[in-house]
C-alpha cells in the first residue's frame, strides 16, 4: 500500500490552499485527490468576478483566482490525481481511491485533510407539489451547462430561492438571453450577499419576493408553468395570494449541504447544525489527524475565507504529521453560541495550543439591526462589536487573542451571543 | 401478422410476454411511452405482498399467493433485486385485534405460509423504532420487497432476447377485428395479431371499449409517496402496514432493496389517467400517518416524492380473460396492489390462456435466464481491478451519490431494450436516484447518451416525448 503523510480529498479552493499550506509548513509527501477532470472544484463554473477582493486585493473570476492556487501548487510540486473518486476512507486513515487508470487503490496517510465541499439541495428535499418535469434544476447544475457546457436550460426562467448561486444565475440567463421572471424567497430576508441581490437582480429589473414560495409545478413532459404564493411567519402559504407564472425552466437555490458521506463513514462526529464535523482550534476533526476545511466544514459566502481556513488546516496537518503540535489538549475550552448565533467554528479551543489569534466564525438566525455581537469568556465579556446589519447570509467572525483566554483562570466556556445594547 | 401483440410494456405486460416466448409465437408489444416500465409499475410501493390481505377466493388472492412464490426463483434467473425482508400489519388499538385475527385467518386460507401474530414485546424486539402505541401484529415472513424497475425491465429483456419485439412511443388509437385477429392503428402505423393482450394499465379501459359492448370503467387511484436518503434506511428492516382502523388506511413504512426508506401511499380517486402530480394535501397527509406505526421517523432525510396511480376497476378484482363479444381479445385490466407481487404468475396465466387459444407449441429455443447490468460493488478489490484493466470506464464514477460508475450506464444504453433518456439510466443503473437527484451527474449522463446514440445534446430527454433537458446555446436568441 502507497502512503503519504497527507492525503488531502479534494482539488477545489480549500483542498488546493491546504496542499500548499502543508507543503510550505514543511510537509513534502502530500497527495490531492480529485475527482472532477481538473482541479479548482466548483470555481471553474464560476465565470463571473468578485472572487479575490481579500486575498489578493483585486477581482477576479473563479477560475482566475483557481488558478492561482493551482500554479502555486504545481509550483510547489504536489502530487495530485484527478478523475479520481475517493470511495471510502477508515477510521485509521486507509483511502480507498478509484479511477480508470489504476483501478481500485487504497493508501494510508498520515493525516487527512476533509476538503471536499458541498451540494446543493434538491427539489426533493423541499417537497415542492407537483409533476416531475423536464426544467428543473438546480442553479449550480444550471450554472454547468451554461458556463461550462454553453447550453440553455431553458428561456423563461423562475428562481426559487436567493441563494448566491441562485443570484448569480439570475444575471447570468439574462445576459445569455433568457428571461428571468422573479426570484422568489422563503424568508423574509435574502439568504445571498447584498452586494449580489443589487448587480444580479436590481440592476437587470428582476423582482425579488420575499415570503413566497412555489406551491405548484405545471407540465408533465417539461415545465410549462409554476404558481408562486405568500407565506406566513410559519412558512405556511396563504391560501388566496396564488399568482401563476408561465416559465420553462425552474432554478432552485435553497441551501447547500457540506459532502460528508466520507466522513460519517469514517466515524468523525458531526455538528448537526452546520452538517459539518465538530472541529477544535487546530480544525481537527473528532478523529485525531483529521482535519476540514472550507464549505465541507460549514458553509462560506466568500471563497477568500476557505483560503484561509484551509491554509490553516494544511499548516496544522503539517505540524501534526512532524509531530511538532502538542498532542492532547490539557484543557479544552467549548464554545456557546446563544442568542441568535447559531453555531460556530470551531466548538472547542485548546488556549494553550492555539495561535497568537483565531478567529471564529459563525452564522446568526435571523436579521438584526443595530445589535452586538457579545463574547463571554466564562462570565466575563470581553468583546462588546457594534454591528449595523447582521443577516443569515452573511457569515460573521470574531477574533480570540490566546494571551486573554490563559489569563482566565478555569476558562470553562467561551459564550458568543447577540445583544441589543 | 403477430401471433400476439401486447399493449403495454409494464410489469403485466412484460411478464405476459415473456412467458408467451415459452412458445412458438411470434410477440409483439406496443408501449406509448419511450421505455418499459413508464405507468403503474414504475410508481408503487416496491412491495411483494404476502397474500394474507386479498379477499379468499379471489383470483388476486390465488395470484398474489403464486406470484409471491415465483418471485425468489425468477430473482435469480432474471437477476434482479428482491428481498424477503417480511412484513408486519401493525394494530395500535387493543379493540382492533378481532381485525387483526380476520387478517390472519384469511391469510391462513389463501396459503399464505409461516404467518403469526406477534405481541407487543416481540414487535418491540424486530422493530425498535415501532410506535409506543403499537399493541400487536401479523407477522408475514414471505413479504417481500422488490425493485419495480429492475423486475419490469428483466423480464422486458428476456422476452427480447427470446424474440419478443418491443414498439416504443407506439400509442394504440384504434381496433377493429379482422379476419383471424385485429388491425391496431396506432400513431406509428398498423399492426395486426391474431390475439391481443389488453395490458395497458390505468388505459385498460380505454382499450378495453375499443372492441366490447360490455364497457369497463378504470379509475386511476393516486398514491403519493416520500422516498427517504439512505441514512434513514435501517429506521425499520420489515415492511411496516397499519391494520386499517380509526385512522383509515394507514400508510406502509418500509425499506427498499437499495437501502432507501419508502414512506406511502395515499389513495384518491382522480379522473385524468396522466395525473401523477403530488399535491400539497396528499403529501401532508403521508407525513400524518406515517407517525401512526413508526416513531421519530426521520422526514427531514427526503430526497424526493413521487405519485403513481393504481388502476383500480369498480370490482376490486383482476380481470384476466377472454373478453366475451371479442375472441382472441384478452383483458389483463384491474391490475392494482397486488400487481406488482403477482406480476410473474399474471404473466403465466395470460400465456396459458393463449396458448389455448392458437394451440401453441413449446418453444424449445427459450431461454429464460438473464444477466443484469454488473453491479462493480459486489465484486471484491482484485476483480473490480481486473473489470478496470479491461473495460476503464469502471473506474470512472459518474453519480456520485449512488457511486454509478460510466461502465454501468454504457451497459445500460447498450444492452437490449437499453436506455434512451435520463430516468431510462437511472431506473436501470440508480444514477441521479441519490440524495443530489442528479445535480450532478444529469450533464455527464446526457453527455453519454449524446454519444452513444449519436444525437444532438438538445435531443436527450429526460423521459422521451418533450421532456428535452437544454433548449439552446449561450445567446442564441439574442
Amino acid at each position: 500500500m502507497k502512503a503519504y503523510d497527507i492525503v488531502i480529498i479534494g482539488g477545489g479552493p480549500a483542498g488546493l490552499a491546504a496542499a500548499a499550506s502543508a507543503k510550505r509548513n514543511g510537509t513534502d509527501s502530500i497527495l490531492i485527490l480529485e475527482r472532477d477532470r481538473e482541479l479548482g472544484g466548483i470555481l471553474n463554473q464560476c465565470i463571473h468576478n468578485g472572487f479575490g477582493l481579500h486575498t489578493f486585493k483585486e477581482e477576479l473570476t473563479g477560475p482566475e483566482y483557481a488558478g492561482r492556487f493551482i500554479d502555486q501548487v504545481k509550483e510547489l510540486g504536489i502530487e495530485y490525481r484527478l478523475n479520481t473518486m475517493v470511495m471510502d476512507i477508515s477510521h485509521e486513515k486507509v483511502v480507498t481511491a478509484m479511477n480508470r487508470e489504476e483501478g481500485m487503490f487504497r493508501i494510508q496517510a498520515k493525516a487527512v485533510i476533509l476538503a471536499m465541499g458541498c451540494r446543493e439541495r434538491s427539489r426533493g428535499a423541499l417537497n415542492i407539489p407537483g409533476y416531475r418535469p423536464a426544467g428543473i434544476f438546480s442553479a449550480g447544475t444550471a450554472q454547468r451547462l451554461v458556463n461550462m457546457e454553453g447550453y440553455m436550460p431553458g428561456r423563461k426562467v423562475v428562481i426559487l430561492g436567493s441563494g448566491d448561486i441562485g443570484l448569480i444565475m439570475a444575471r447570468r440567463m439574462t445576459l445569455e438571453g433568457a428571461e428571468v421572471k422573479v426570484v422568489a424567497e422563503l424568508m423574509p430576508y435574502s439568504g445571498g450577499l447584498k452586494r449580489n441581490i443589487v448587480q444580479c437582480l436590481d440592476d437587470f429589473g428582476i423582482p425579488l419576493k420575499l415570503s413566497h414560495t412555489v406551491v405548484e409545478i405545471r407540465g408533465k413532459e417539461r415545465v410549462e408553468g409554476i404558481t408562486l404564493a405568500q407565506v406566513d411567519e410559519r412558512g405556511k402559504p396563504i391560501p388566496g395570494t396564488e399568482e401563476d407564472y408561465e416559465c420553462d425552466t425552474l432554478l432552485l437555490s435553497v441551501g447547500l449541504i457540506p459532502e460528508n458521506e466520507l466522513s460519517r463513514g469514517m466515524g468523525v462526529e458531526m455538528n448537526p447544525v452546520t452538517s459539518g464535523p465538530s472541529v477544535n482550534e487546530s480544525l481537527e476533526t473528532s478523529l485525531e489527524g483529521v482535519f476540514a476545511c472550507g464549505n465541507v466544514l460549514h458553509v462560506h459566502d466568500l471563497v477568500d475565507f476557505v483560503s484561509e481556513e484551509a491554509a490553516a488546516a494544511g499548516r496544522n496537518a503539517a505540524n501534526y504529521v512532524q509531530g511538532k503540535r502538542q498532542k492532547d489538549s490539557k484543557k479544552t475550552v467549548h464554545l456557546k453560541p446563544e442568542n441568535g448565533v447559531r453555531y460556530t467554528v470551531p466548538v472547542t479551543i485548546c488556549p494553550e495550543r492555539m495561535d497568537e489569534t483565531q478567529i471564529v466564525r459563525f452564522r446568526v438566525g435571523n436579521v438584526y439591526k443595530n445589535c452586538y455581537i457579545g463574547v463571554y469568556l466564562n462570565d466575563e465579556r470581553i468583546l462588546h462589536k457594534k454591528r449595523q446589519v447582521m443577516a443569515p447570509g452573511e457569515m460573521e467572525e470574531v477574533k480570540l487573542e490566546r494571551e486573554k483566554l490563559l489569563a482566565v483562570k478555569d476558562l470553562e466556556t467561551i459564550t458568543i451571543r447577540i445583544e441589543e445594547e | 401478422m403477430y401471433d400476439v401483440i401486447i399493449i403495454g410494456a409494464g410489469v403485466s405486460g412484460a411478464a405476459a410476454a415473456r412467458e408467451l416466448t415459452r412458445y412458438k409465437l411470434s410477440v409483439c408489444v406496443l408501449e406509448k411511452e419511450e421505455d418499459v416500465c413508464c405507468g403503474t409499475t414504475k410508481a408503487n410501493s416496491a412491495i411483494v405482498h404476502a397474500g394474507y390481505d386479498a379477499a379468499h377466493g379471489s383470483l388476486m388472492a390465488k395470484l398474489n399467493v403464486e406470484g409471491n412464490q415465483m418471485m425468489e426463483a425468477l430473482s435469480k434467473e432474471l437477476d434482479f433485486p428482491f428481498t424477503r425482508n417480511g412484513s408486519l400489519v401493525v394494530c395500535t388499538d387493543e379493540t382492533q385485534m378481532e381485525g387483526l385475527k380476520n387478517l390472519y385467518e384469511n391469510g391462513v386460507k389463501n396459503g399464505v405460509e409461516g404467518l403469526r401474530i406477534i405481541d407487543r414485546d416481540e414487535l418491540k424486539q424486530m422493530e425498535p423504532n415501532i410506535a409506543d402505541e403499537a399493541v400487536a401484529a401479523l407477522y408475514a415472513p414471505t413479504g417481500g420487497i422488490v425493485c419495480p424497475f429492475g423486475l419490469n425491465i428483466a423480464l422486458a429483456e428476456n422476452a427480447a432476447a427470446n424474440g419478443a419485439e418491443f414498439f416504443f412511443d407506439t400509442k394504440v388509437e384504434q381496433i377493429r377485428p379482422v379476419e383471424n385477429g385485429y388491425e391496431l392503428s396506432t400513431n406509428k402505423g398498423t399492426y395486426t395479431g391474431r390475439c391481443v393482450v389488453n395490458a395497458a394499465g390505468v388505459c385498460a379501459d380505454l382499450i378495453h371499449n375499443m372492441v366490447s359492448e360490455k364497457k369497463m370503467k378504470i379509475i386511476p387511484r393516486k398514491g403519493e409517496y416520500f422516498l427517504l436518503d439512505k441514512s434513514a434506511g435501517s429506521h425499520v428492516s420489515h415492511t411496516i402496514f397499519a391494520l386499517p382502523g380509526k385512522y383509515g388506511k394507514g400508510v406502509l413504512v418500509s425499506p427498499t432493496v437499495h437501502g432507501n426508506l419508502l414512506v406511502g401511499p395515499t389513495a384518491t380517486d382522480i379522473e385524468n389517467k396522466e395525473g401523477v402530480n403530488t399535491t400539497r394535501a396528499g403529501l401532508d397527509e403521508v407525513s400524518e400517518k406515517s407517525r401512526i406505526t413508526v416513531k421519530d421517523l426521520p422526514l427531514r432525510q427526503v430526497i424526493t416524492s413521487f405519485a403513481g396511480l393504481r388502476a383500480h376497476e369498480e370490482g376490486h378484482e383482476f380481470i384476466i380473460e377472454e373478453v366475451k363479444d371479442a375472441p382472441g381479445f384478452i383483458d389483463c385490466a384491474g391490475i392494482e396492489s397486488p400487481g406488482l407481487s403477482s406480476g410473474p404468475a399474471i404473466g403465466v396465466m395470460v400465456a396459458s390462456i393463449v396458448k389455448e387459444k392458437l394451440n401453441a407449441q413449446e418453444n424449445p429455443a427459450f431461454n429464460g435466464t438473464r444477466k443484469g447490468i454488473l453491479n462493480p460493488e459486489t465484486l471484491s478489490l482484485e476483480e473490480r481491478n481486473e473489470l478496470i484493466r479491461k473495460n476503464p470506464a469502471y473506474g470512472n464514477i459518474i453519480c456520485r451519490c449512488e457511486m454509478i460508475s460510466e461502465g454501468e450506464i454504457l451497459d445500460a444504453i447498450r444492452r437490449p431494450l437499453g436506455a434512451r433518456s435520463l430516468d431510462g439510466v437511472k431506473r436501470r443503473t440508480r444514477a441521479g436516484m441519490g440524495r443530489c437527484q442528479a445535480g450532478f451527474c444529469s450533464p455527464r449522463t446526457m453527455e453519454i447518451l449524446a454519444r452513444e446514440l449519436n444525437s444532438p445534446m438538445f435531443d436527450i430527454t429526460k423521459s422521451g416525448g418533450g421532456s428535452q433537458i437544454v433548449v439552446g446555446t449561450n445567446k442564441d436568441r439574442i
